[in-house]
């Protein structure tokens, strides 16, 4: 390969594409086209880069500068200014919304600062989909390792020692369950990657497919010569169509280069990889419910034990890890359990990716040491809430994790203190939430999602959702009553206790957690009813300041329901039983003026909507009244 | 195709390493070529190519090549900064594409400053 002196690591995972990352390559080549420097400079395709909030984004090699929010309109004047004549356009980097001066350095970016990479360590560095970057950058020294100069027993002793646990959700130590699997005498044995990640608004899994595919693939190769298994699936969400295409094209180029197929490397062992869609459901993630879809059977997650690594994939002996589980193997096979285990937390080792998504400034995919708090992700890393708005609790976990409030900001972040906070690790989510969050609503937000979800064998799990949906649906809407507290705690604890599968036994969390930590919420709705963020529509009107209002019409013109009475320069009134509180009026109404606002529990009572406009009178600027 | 034995592996990683070099920071000299106005009009380009010519034959990848803006010496341009790790960078001015093959040579992988084109040492710490 010819050298260049720019390599353009352009971002092309699936926030980017959307913002239309591949509209800026074309941008990009036709531009160094034209000033010809197509023999200098050349535009490298990688997977999310993690600071997606800021798309579409481009890394400039060997300079190391940043450029975000790009469109193609940008392009010329940046290959021409920077790429050509030296000099980097500052109106393209990354600016702290503090600070005027721009941070030119993607390594000088607090987004970047604290994170480890580890299972990302590729991200933004390698094409996906050329095997070759991938050896480049140390891969499959690990699968040469393994084959060269450990045994079985070895591997699975290095990886027990390494601390390692499951990245799925549980955190099962993966090491323990490797060994459990090799005692197994039936053959043929099975590896299975689980990437169904179906927890809504999660992509760790699909980021790392593709940014890295072959990092997880290594890692399962060398899972299968750990437990002797020759033969291994990825199950992967349908709906992740760039990941399955660079998963396809990494299987074809491994075995293309005898790094997957028969005889690997020319020893005797052989293993295969095979890719299965997921249907979508989320009770497919579940390993049991996983594995019975792979066996081209309907999804419902069966009692354990014996567990899969006893008896999974047609009763055989089969090991199911996460993705990020098995993109971390290789790194722990070439730089061993001792350094890998000075990573984290006493229990909790090594790093994890996060999705962090909601009210934060640096919304992205995060990958961070075990142990790091809460407060150092929202702040330093998120760059805390917009708009000043106060922080209010991050939901970790998924559907059926927890809520943890501002007051467990220094809480560190490992399986251990989640669970004790009433929330869990999950996949990876964190769903930051500011003061106009109402956390009755967000319980039944969730409880919705998993009652939806659940594969209804278990009574508890497809009844008890039902009943917390419904109860939560009555508080939101007005009808709570003292009581239902402690039917949502009892209801919510018996179906912890009797479901057969993680998703009942978790299911109750985001409605325990904001019980605990947000009953003054909760009370609000039922004896004033009151929602404290105004999110609850039952619950809010918005009203009009006469004191305020310019009589200006915008709000008129935009209500969509006609809810709106008014003249111009006359005070507006909202016709209450019309308005249909979609909010727009709020937006609409100019920020100079702020004359709209919303109110809730007893200042809705004199609200009625049902006087006439009348005309604004003004002296000095100021209304009279 | 054909199936890799150990050895080809590793020669395929060394070769695949070349590849992807500029992305890793890891590098020993870096030559900054100025590209101002100035500097473009009077040849700076060919002196660019002619760096590049010269980091394609090296087997061993540790030299990249970066631009900047005018030096604020038109009259000097086309110039270039070599800066070799833990040493101060110096700045040659009046450059063709023969003198950048020999500061190629001599300062870049001889480690001995160019004395005849030389024309500032450690006053810029360009980039
Ligand atoms: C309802 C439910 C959904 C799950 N979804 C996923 C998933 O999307 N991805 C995943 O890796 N594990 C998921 N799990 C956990 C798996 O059952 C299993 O524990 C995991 O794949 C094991 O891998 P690990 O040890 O590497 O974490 C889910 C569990 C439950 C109960
Ligand atoms: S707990 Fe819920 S999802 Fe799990 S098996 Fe029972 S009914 Fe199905
Ligand atoms: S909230 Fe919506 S419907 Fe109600 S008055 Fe405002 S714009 Fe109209
Ligand atoms: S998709 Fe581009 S940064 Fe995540």
């Amino acid at each position: 390969m010819a050298v260049r002196r720019i390599e353009l690591m352009l971002c092309t995972g699936t926030g980017c594409v959307a913002g239309g990352a591949f509209r800026i390559s074309e941008a990009l080549e036709k531009e160094i086209q034209k000033q010809g420097l197509e023999k200098e400079i050349s535009v490298i395709i990688t997977g999310c880069n993690g600071f997606c909030g800021h798309g579409p984004l481009m890394l400039v090699q060997p300079d190391g500068i940043f450029y975000g929010f790009l469109t193609p309109e940008d392009i010329p004047f940046l290959v021409q200014e920077h790429f050509l004549k030296g000099r980097p356009v500052k109106k393209l980097m990354f600016s702290p919304p503090e600070k005027k001066e721009p941070v030119p350095l993607l390594s000088e970016i607090p987004f970047f600062k604290k994170q480890l990479l580890i299972v990302l360590r590729n991200r933004g560095i390698i094409d996906p989909e050329k095997i070759d970057e991938y050896i480049a950058r140390d891969g499959f020294t690990a699968l040469e390792k393994v084959l060269t100069s450990m045994t079985p027993d070895d591997v699975i002793n290095e990886i027990t020692r390494s601390g390692l646990r499951g990245r799925g959700g549980a955190g099962f130590p993966t090491g323990t369950k490797w060994k459990i699997c090799r005692a197994e005498q039936k053959m043929p044995k099975y590896i299975i990657c689980n990437c169904d990640e179906g927890d809504p608004g999660a992509f760790m899994d699909r980021s790392v497919f593709e940014s890295d595919p072959l990092s997880a693939m290594e890692g399962m190769i060398i899972g299968g010569y750990a437990i002797g298994a020759s033969h291994g699936y990825i199950y992967a969400r349908s709906e992740y169509p760039l990941a399955i295409k660079r998963m396809n094209l990494s299987i074809s180029s491994a075995k293309d280069y005898g790094l997957m197929g028969k005889n690997i490397l020319g020893t005797d062992f052989s293993f295969d990889l095979e890719i299965r869609q997921g249907s979508g459901a989320f009770v497919c993630g579940e390993e049991t419910s996983l594995i019975l879809s792979i066996e081209g059977r309907g999804p419902e997650p069966i009692q354990r034990p014996p567990f899969p690594a006893q008896s999974g994939i047609w009763g055989c002996p089969t090991v199911i890890n996460n993705v990020e589980t098995w993109a971390t193997i290789p790194v722990i096979i070439n730089r061993g359990a001792d350094w890998f285990s000075k990573i984290g937390t006493e229990t909790s080792k090594g790093t994890k990716i996060f999705s962090l998504v909601g009210k934060i400034n640096n919304a992205g995919l995060i990958e961070v040491p075990m142990g790091i708090t809460l407060k150092e992700i929202v702040y330093d890393i998120g760059g805390g809430i917009p708009d000043n708005k106060k922080f209010k609790a991050v939901q970790t976990g998924g559907p059926s994790g927890g809520c943890i409030p501002y007051s467990m900001i220094d809480i560190p972040i490992d399986f251990e203190s989640l669970i004790e906070a009433g929330s869990m690790m999950g996949s990876g989510g964190m769903i930051v939430m500011d003061e106009d969050t109402c956390m009755v609503d967000v319980a039944k937000f969730f409880i919705q999602f998993t009652n939806d979800e659940s594969c209804g064998k278990c009574t508890t799990c497809r009844d008890g959702s039902e009943a917390l949906h419904k109860v939560l649906t009555d508080i939101t809407n007005g009808d709570g009553k003292e009581v239902d507290l402690e039917f949502l705690e009892e209801v919510g604890n018996a179906i912890k206790d009797a479901s057969a599968c993680g998703l009942g036994t978790t299911l109750p969390n985001p409605v325990l957690s904001t019980l605990k930590y947000f009953r003054d919420e909760y009370e609000a709705h039922i004896k004033e009813r009151r929602c404290p963020a105004l999110v609850c529509k039952n619950l809010i009107k918005y009203y009009i300041l006469p004191e305020k209002c310019t009589g200006c019409k915008l709000c008129l013109k935009n209500c969509p329901p006609g809810a709106i009475k008014g003249e111009l320069k006359h005070i507006h009134i909202i016709d209450q039983s019309k308005c249909t509180k979609c909010g727009t009026c709020l937006d609409v109404c100019p920020p100079k003026v702020s004359a709209i606002i919303k109110v809730s529990g007893k200042e809705m009572e004199n609200i009625t909507g049902i006087e006439e406009p009348y005309p604004v009178k003004r002296k000095g600027g100021k209304n009279e009244t | 195709m054909a199936q890799l034995t150990l050895d080809e592996l590793r020669k395929k990683r060394k070769e695949a390493q070349k590849g992807i070099y500029l992305r890793e920071g890891k590098y020993k000299s870096k030559i900054i070529v100025h590209m101002g106005t100035c500097g473009i009009a009077v040849g700076a380009r060919e002196i660019v190519t002619a760096f590049l010519e010269e980091i394609e034959i090296l087997t061993e990848k540790d030299v990249i090549l970066t631009t900047s803006g005018c030096a604020g010496l038109c009259s000097m341009e086309p110039m270039a900064t070599v800066e070799l790790l833990n040493s101060p960078s110096v700045k040659y001015g009046n450059l063709t594409t023969d003198k950048a093959r020999r500061i190629f040579k001599e300062h870049i992988l001889g480690g001995n400053i160019v004395t005849d084109y030389a024309i500032g040492i450690g006053s810029e710490k360009g980039g």
